[in-house]
């Protein structure tokens, strides 16, 4: 069979979708190119959606990402796929209908942690953000000028929602079970930076506290949450932000090694089986795949990052139209946020740090780069809006260079190596 | 925060050709930006830096506006900005 005649099917028609399929027909994939995607909409990009759209600067649904190249590709949108049978090389849709593929992509990303209890979690006034329509909805909460709104959950959700309904001016409470904000990745060191730069915006921070309940009137309107400490927060819009759940039950039965936190890949990007066995016609991309990163020993790790799920993308695209990638996925992790006009970016996974240094700059001042490093190597850099000295590090990230890093000319004397401050219960494969 | 959708409707007074062609899609690679600006003068309308490095672009640009965009993304010393014409889409 020459290749010409093999058919290509992307599940997921988000960002990963769109960048792969693209990919594909870059590397030379001359066949048939289905793209399978359970919302209706066509590929939007989601980090406005915390950000700009809340605030009322972008509509909801003005964000359709925009194709790299022209696409020639059939759209299959608002229909999800169900199973997959690699036996037979067919995907299963939820109308019944079978698609047949000789080269398969998983991008099915993620869905919001739902609130544990599921009849609070369905009050009027309780939402998770993770879809288009989901901003939309919660915009029009924020419009009708809620009473205060409780964000659950301090990681970069929660605190770009928070920062977001104080540019709205309306009372925020944020509640976070850790010792600070963005703690898990971030570390309680620069987590008490992010946590005062809230409480200057004027978000009222409750860490080390959790949400038991959230109650209503008895009309199945949210009225509040009771914390853990006795306390209770009144609010009549609740954020839930706890997370993300990765979309791949619909690989149950195939055989394939998955679980909640991501579907397996092996270096090259390829879905492996339960026995680690890769399948060469499937590969995974984006938020749903986990994956040996080469930079990090190996370890696996699945990243919700939106630069990672377009490198990582069109690396599946190469691979699976035959263009040999040449060498392993490994591309260094970066991502960044925005919150109240602080612009934060990461490059590295600070994962198992044990020191850190001020590099550039002073968090009194709100503008600085921080090294993080592990056994006497740099692994992650963060910056608070002082991004122009990421790409430095980063090239030391990459290369492995000595921990604690070595400095321009301008060198102000030894850096002064800080304890990160990360809590015990990290969870050890997901970043973000 | 001003509304730049309003500003460009105000340079745009000509309704008709606004009207026959859809938006432009417009994303940014933020990672990639370093804030440099260049944009926010080549098309001031559409790209806003918010405090020190805090990109504000407008996703879905009108159609009128493609030879500001087009400039803005020339401009950009990083080629974090990617452009479609709406138009030109496969589907
Ligand atoms: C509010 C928000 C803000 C963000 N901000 C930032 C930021 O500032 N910086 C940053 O680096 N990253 C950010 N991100 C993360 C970034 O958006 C993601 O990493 C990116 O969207 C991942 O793309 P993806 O295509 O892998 O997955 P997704 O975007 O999750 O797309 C997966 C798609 O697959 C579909 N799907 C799921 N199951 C099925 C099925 N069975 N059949 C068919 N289709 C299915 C889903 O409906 C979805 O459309 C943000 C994310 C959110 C939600
Ligand atoms: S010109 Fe490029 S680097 Fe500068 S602010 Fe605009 S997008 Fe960012």
């Amino acid at each position: 069979m020459t290749v010409a005649q093999e058919r290509a099917l992307v599940i997921g028609a988000s960002l990963a979708g769109l960048r792969g399929a693209e990919s594909l027909r870059r590397a030379g994939f001359t066949g048939p190119v289905t793209i399978v995607g359970a919302e209706p909409h066509a590929p939007y990009d989601r980090p406005p959606l915390s950000k700009h759209v809340l605030t009322g600067e972008v509509p909801a649904d003005a964000t359709t990402l925009p194709n790299l190249t022209a696409l020639d590709a059939d759209w299959r949108l608002g229909v999800a796929a169900t199973t997959l049978d690699r036996h037979n090389r067919v995907v299963g849709l939820a109308t019944g209908e079978a698609l047949a593929y000789d080269r398969l992509l998983i991008a099915t990303g993620t869905r919001a942690r739902e609130w544990p209890d599921a009849a609070q979690g369905r009050l009027a006034g309780v939402f998770t953000l993770r879809n288009r329509d989901d901003a939309a909805a919660l915009r029009r909460a924020l419009t009708a000028g809620p009473s205060r709104v409780l964000v659950v959950g301090g990681g970069f959700i929660g605190c770009e929602v928070a920062a977001s309904c104080r540019a709205l001016g309306l009372p925020v409470t944020l509640v976070e079970t850790g010792p600070t904000p963005l703690a898990r990745v971030l570390g309680q060191n620069l987590g008490a930076v992010v946590a005062a730069m809230h409480e200057g915006l004027g978000v009222v921070i409750r860490s080390g506290t959790k949400v038991e309940r959230l109650e209503d009137d008895g009309s199945g309107h949210v009225t509040g949450a009771r914390l853990d400490d006795g306390s209770t927060v009144a609010a009549s819009v609740v954020v839930v932000a706890l997370g993300a759940v990765r979309n791949t039950e619909w690989l149950a039965g195939s055989g394939l090694s998955f679980d909640t936190d991501g579907v397996d890949c092996d270096a090259n990007g390829h879905a492996v089986d339960a026995d680690g066995r890769p399948d060469p016609r499937i590969a995974a991309a984006g938020d749903v795949a986990r994956f040996p990163h080469p930079l990090y020993d190996g370890r696996r790790v699945a990243l919700e990052h939106w630069g990672h799920a377009v490198a990582q993308a069109e690396h599946a695209g190469r691979l699976l139209a035959g263009t040999r990638p040449g060498a392993a996925y490994a591309e260094l992790p970066a991502f960044w946020s925005s919150q109240g006009g602080i612009t934060i970016k990461s490059v590295g996974l600070t994962e198992g740090a044990d020191g850190l240094v001020i590099a550039q700059g002073d968090p009194k001042q709100g503008r600085f780069l921080a090294v993080y490093g592990r056994a006497g190597r740099c692994i992650a850099a963060v910056s608070f809006d002082c991004a122009r000295w990421l790409p430095a590090y980063a090239e030391q990230i990459r290369a492995g260079s000595p921990f604690p890093p070595i400095r321009g000319a301008t060198d102000q004397g030894a850096l002064t190596i800080l304890s990160p401050g990360f809590p015990e219960q990290r969870r050890p494969e997901v970043s973000r | 925060m001003p509304d730049h959708r309003s500003d460009q409707a105000g340079l745009q007074p000509e309704p008709a050709p606004a009207r026959a062609a859809r938006p432009l899609r417009v994303s940014v690679d933020l990672n990639r930006c370093q804030a440099y600006a260049q944009c926010c003068y080549a098309a001031p309308d559409h790209f806003v830096l918010h405090g020190r490095e805090a990109l504000y672009y407008d996703p879905a640009p009108d159609a009128a506006a493609r030879l500001e965009i087009e400039r803005a993304r020339i401009a950009c010393p990083v080629q974090a900005i990617h452009v479609e014409d709406a138009g030109s889409h496969g589907r």
